[in-house]
């Protein structure tokens, strides 16, 4: 079970490297899928290791909410791209200071 | 009517606190009446008090106002103690007083801080009022002080001149510098003694205190340096010529006639305690004959009439002090007495001089205004008279009897004093033959009003005839000197004197049969007409000394190294508020990233504990 | 046997995981994305969950990586947005993130290799699933119903505007 469990640790940082690193919007957004994938991967182990269905419904439900994640977040990029003409996640600071 | 002695310093007071409060409103002429009739009315409470007082049994008289502080055996009270010495003292300082506010009536008329100067008048006249009236060393040391600030308020008086300032300022730290003194005796007193009161001081002292011993003698010490410092005697003497920076009149009050003679009385009023430290005794005289030599001597190569004057006060009080010195207590009392009399004239009357000569000060651009000014120049003369104390003055008799004292302790003492009274001769005529004789360079701007003519004719009467007035000091003072015990010798040089001063004075300024220009420009003759004119050279050694190091160390710390920490702290703020606020950068991965370390951070606890 | 499998699989999608938050083009960055999702799917399959599974590679590889081309496509970047990206993307940029992840990593792995070393590959088959919704997580799925509901309606408002002011395939 470690094994599953650590290979989702390691997709879990990759993403996560990848959401700190990326500056392009829509790499974000999918670095941030490796990431929700990865916590499935773990519900999914656990599952598999008590012989439940709990984890596979839990990975279900992960799905359905990455599901409507991608939708509403891409809408908001075409809106951001729509109004900055860019995809640069750092034009859109506002702050001054 | 000696219950009234506790009105005395009030109506002064009363007139300083309605001038300074409202004295900008009030109309010329109500101020004119307020700040000269408050110190009329307490010269004429003065005047019942000292009938009722000298028609009686010459008992000092004690009047207790109230309390200021008590704590333990620590008793101050608001005391009052009327004597001899202080009814004398009391008697210069309202009727002098008074007289010389009658004339700043006419001498300040144009001036635009009229109020102002009648209010620091008045502060100043009831500080020195409750000075000499109280009956312990604290409240003493409250009109010490008071007449201090009174005494740097006017002399600042025209403060738009930034060297008015400067000179009020050299006055006050200088003078302070005696008041730590004499605070430090006061405090040594109580320790030792427990008692503030003047009087029980000194019996206790008698008693307790051995003759000779350091007690006695480092108190003593101590309270001298006080005397010093208000009474510009060496080393403190370099205030007063500087602080003729101030209105002629105040120069007339205060340098002449009561603040400077306040160390005279403190050494009196204390006199028990310094025959327990004969020493320090000697000391007062030989301080009083060395600085009545040096002042005499700078005031022959003076040219402002101010500076004469001002190097004249300190002269004569260095007589007060040898007289003290030499115990002759009631002559050194009677002297200031006189003093106060011709001195004020003689300031007056150079105020009249610069009043009416367009403010001019430089002796040697005046001349021949004998005719132009004759009440001045009689004024004048029966000054300088009394100041070389020729015969039948009243500067004569006072100065003749500190003399005689003088003689019977030390004759070295005696020479001084005989070889001061030729050069108060030589420089007090000198004066009188290059303003007043002589080609008239210019006319006389204006003539001199009633306000000012009748105090010069007055304090000119008791110049002359004061000499006669006889007050009991002996009911005061345990004087063992009895006049009649000289050598006729010794009293014709002290009578002589003043003559071959005033014979010196005529050769070379009235007739110039020798030429004081001539003698001047002999290559002997410059240095030491350079060390006079500088009141030998005390100015630029106290700034070696004293002013350059200072200077020094506080340009070092320019930039104010106590202030550090509390800067700092402003400091750390800022640099605090810069860091937290760089956190808050607006880019999304900025703040994934500090998600992420916070996650670390947090499981990285959670695993270690 | 299953084991090696895992392992080579897990390679796969450790593999594609880095190509993929390498990539200077987002459309060659999408495939290694997908190939990496699909690899996970097989783990899944080894480990029993063949729901999941399928569910993986219909709804995940398949719906939402073609939403992610729909829009990439739409926002036709082009040369310079890779070259953007090659400025973007210096060495010197990943050490710091890295560093942090590869912390948050060793303590994962710390937390799990200290816990119980049982056995998996319980086979869980689709009935079961099935009847564990409509069973105890009946409110879940009427939750997860109306967030996809909530997700419809903020895309929907999201893009309104930009079908009234931008023309379809607008070089921008």
């Amino acid at each position: 079970m470690e094994l599953g469990l650590s290979l989702s640790a390691v997709l879990f940082v990759l993403g996560l490297i990848g959401v700190m690193v990326r500056r392009n919007l829509i790499m974000i957004l999918m670095s941030l899928e490796v990431m929700l994938n990865a916590t499935g991967l773990a519900f999914i182990v656990a599952g598999s290791r008590w012989g439940e269905a709990d984890g596979q419904i839990m990975f279900l439900l992960i799905l359905t909410l990455a599901a409507a994640e991608v939708g509403v977040g891409l809408g908001l990029a075409l809106q951001i791209f729509h109004r900055f003409r860019t995809l640069d996640a750092d034009s859109v600071n506002e702050m001054q200071g | 009517m000696l219950e009234l002695l506790g009105w005395v310093p009030l109506f002064p007071f009363l007139g300083f606190l309605t001038l300074v409060l409202a004295g900008e409103r009030l109309s010329k002429a109500l101020v004119s009446w307020i700040g000269i009739g408050s110190v009329g009315i307490s010269a004429l409470l003065v005047s019942l008090i000292s009938f009722e007082f000298l028609n009686g049994t010459l008992e000092p008289y004690r009047l207790l106002l109230g309390s200021w502080m008590e704590i333990d055996d620590l008793s101050v009270p608001f005391g009052f103690y009327l004597d001899a010495l202080s009814m004398t003292m009391l008697f210069v300082v309202t009727g002098v007083g008074f007289l010389i506010h009658f004339y700043s009536a006419g001498f300040m008329e144009s001036d635009p801080g009229y109020a102002r100067f009648f209010a620091y008048m008045n502060l100043f006249i009831s500080a020195m009022l409750v000075l000499v009236l109280s009956d312990n060393l604290v409240l003493l040391y409250l009109g010490w002080e008071g007449v201090g600030l009174g005494s740097y308020l006017l002399i600042g008086f025209w403060y738009e001149n930034p060297d008015n300032g400067y000179a009020a300022r050299k006055a006050f730290v200088m003078t302070r510098i005696g008041d730590t003194a004499l605070a430090l005796g006061l405090f040594l007193l109580f320790t030792q003694l427990h008692t503030f009161d003047i009087h029980s001081l000194m019996l206790r002292a008698a008693n307790q205190w051995p003759a000779g011993t350091l007690l006695p003698m480092v108190s003593a010490a101590l309270l001298l340096g006080g005397a010093l410092g208000k009474s510009a005697q060496l080393p403190l003497q370099t205030w007063l010529p500087d602080a003729m920076a101030g209105p002629t009149p105040v120069s007339a009050l205060i340098h002449a006639a009561t603040m400077v003679t306040a160390g005279v009385y403190l050494i009196a009023r204390t006199h028990g305690l310094f025959l327990l430290a004969p020493t320090v005794q000697f000391a007062v005289a030989v301080i009083g004959a060395v600085t009545l030599l040096i002042a005499g001597c700078s005031a022959l190569a003076q040219t402002d009439i101010k500076r004469i004057l001002a190097y004249s006060t300190i002269s004569q009080i260095g007589y007060m002090f040898l007289a003290l010195g030499v115990g002759a207590w009631s002559a050194a009392i009677f002297h200031l007495l006189t003093h106060a009399f011709f001195k004020a004239l003689l300031f007056l009357a150079a105020g009249a001089v610069i009043f009416c000569f367009h403010h001019e000060h430089n002796i040697f651009k005046m001349g021949g205004l004998r005719k132009a000014m004759p009440l001045v120049f009689w004024s004048f003369m029966i000054g300088s008279a009394a100041l070389a104390a020729l015969p039948f003055t009243s500067g004569f008799y006072s100065k003749h009897e500190i003399l005689l004292a003088a003689f019977k302790t030390s004759p070295a003492l005696w020479a001084a004093g005989c070889l001061g009274a030729l050069i108060t001769g030589i420089y007090s005529f000198r004066l009188i033959f290059v303003v007043f004789f002589g080609q008239q360079s210019r006319a006389v701007d204006k003539g001199l009003g009633w306000s000012m003519t009748i105090p010069l004719v007055l304090l000119a009467v008791l110049a002359l005839f004061g000499g006669l007035l006889q007050i009991p000091l002996d009911s005061v003072f345990p004087d063992l000197f009895s006049p009649e015990q000289d050598s006729t010798l010794v009293s014709v040089i002290t009578v002589a004197a003043p003559f071959l001063g005033l014979f010196i004075a005529v050769l070379f300024y009235l007739t110039g049969t020798l030429s004081a220009q001539r003698f001047a420009n002999y290559n002997w003759a410059k240095p030491i007409r350079q060390l006079f004119l500088s009141g030998w050279g005390f100015d630029a050694l106290y700034d070696i000394l004293l002013v350059r190091p200072f200077n020094t160390i506080t340009k070092l710390n320019k930039n104010d190294a106590i202030d550090v920490p509390f800067l700092g702290i402003a400091w750390l703020s800022r640099r605090l508020h810069r860091l937290t606020s760089a956190s808050q950068t607006g880019r999304v991965r900025w703040y994934a990233s500090s998600l992420v370390l916070g996650a670390a951070v947090i499981i990285a606890i959670a695993l270690l504990s | 046997m299953a084991l090696i499998l895992f392992y080579i699989t897990s390679a796969v999608a450790i593999f594609a995981s880095v190509m993929m938050i390498t990539r200077l083009n987002a459309v060659h960055g999408l495939l290694y994305l997908i190939l990496s999702l699909l690899a996970v799917g097989v783990i899944f399959f080894l480990l029993g969950a063949h729901f999941a599974a399928v569910l993986e590679v219909i709804i995940y590889a398949g719906a939402i990586m073609v939403l992610f081309v729909f829009v990439i496509m739409m926002l036709n970047q082009g040369q310079k947005t890779i070259k953007q990206e090659r400025i973007w993307l210096q060495p010197r940029i990943w050490i710091g993130p890295s560093v942090l992840a590869f912390i948050l990593f060793v303590e994962i792995l710390v937390i799990v290799v200290l816990g119980d070393n049982a056995e998996t590959g319980h086979i869980v088959n689709s009935k079961q699933v099935g009847i564990a919704l409509y069973g105890p997580y009946l409110l879940a799925v009427e939750l997860a119903s109306i967030l996809l509901l909530a997700g419809l309606v903020g895309a929907y408002h999201l893009g309104k505007p930009m079908l009234k002011t931008t023309k379809p395939g607008i070089n921008s």
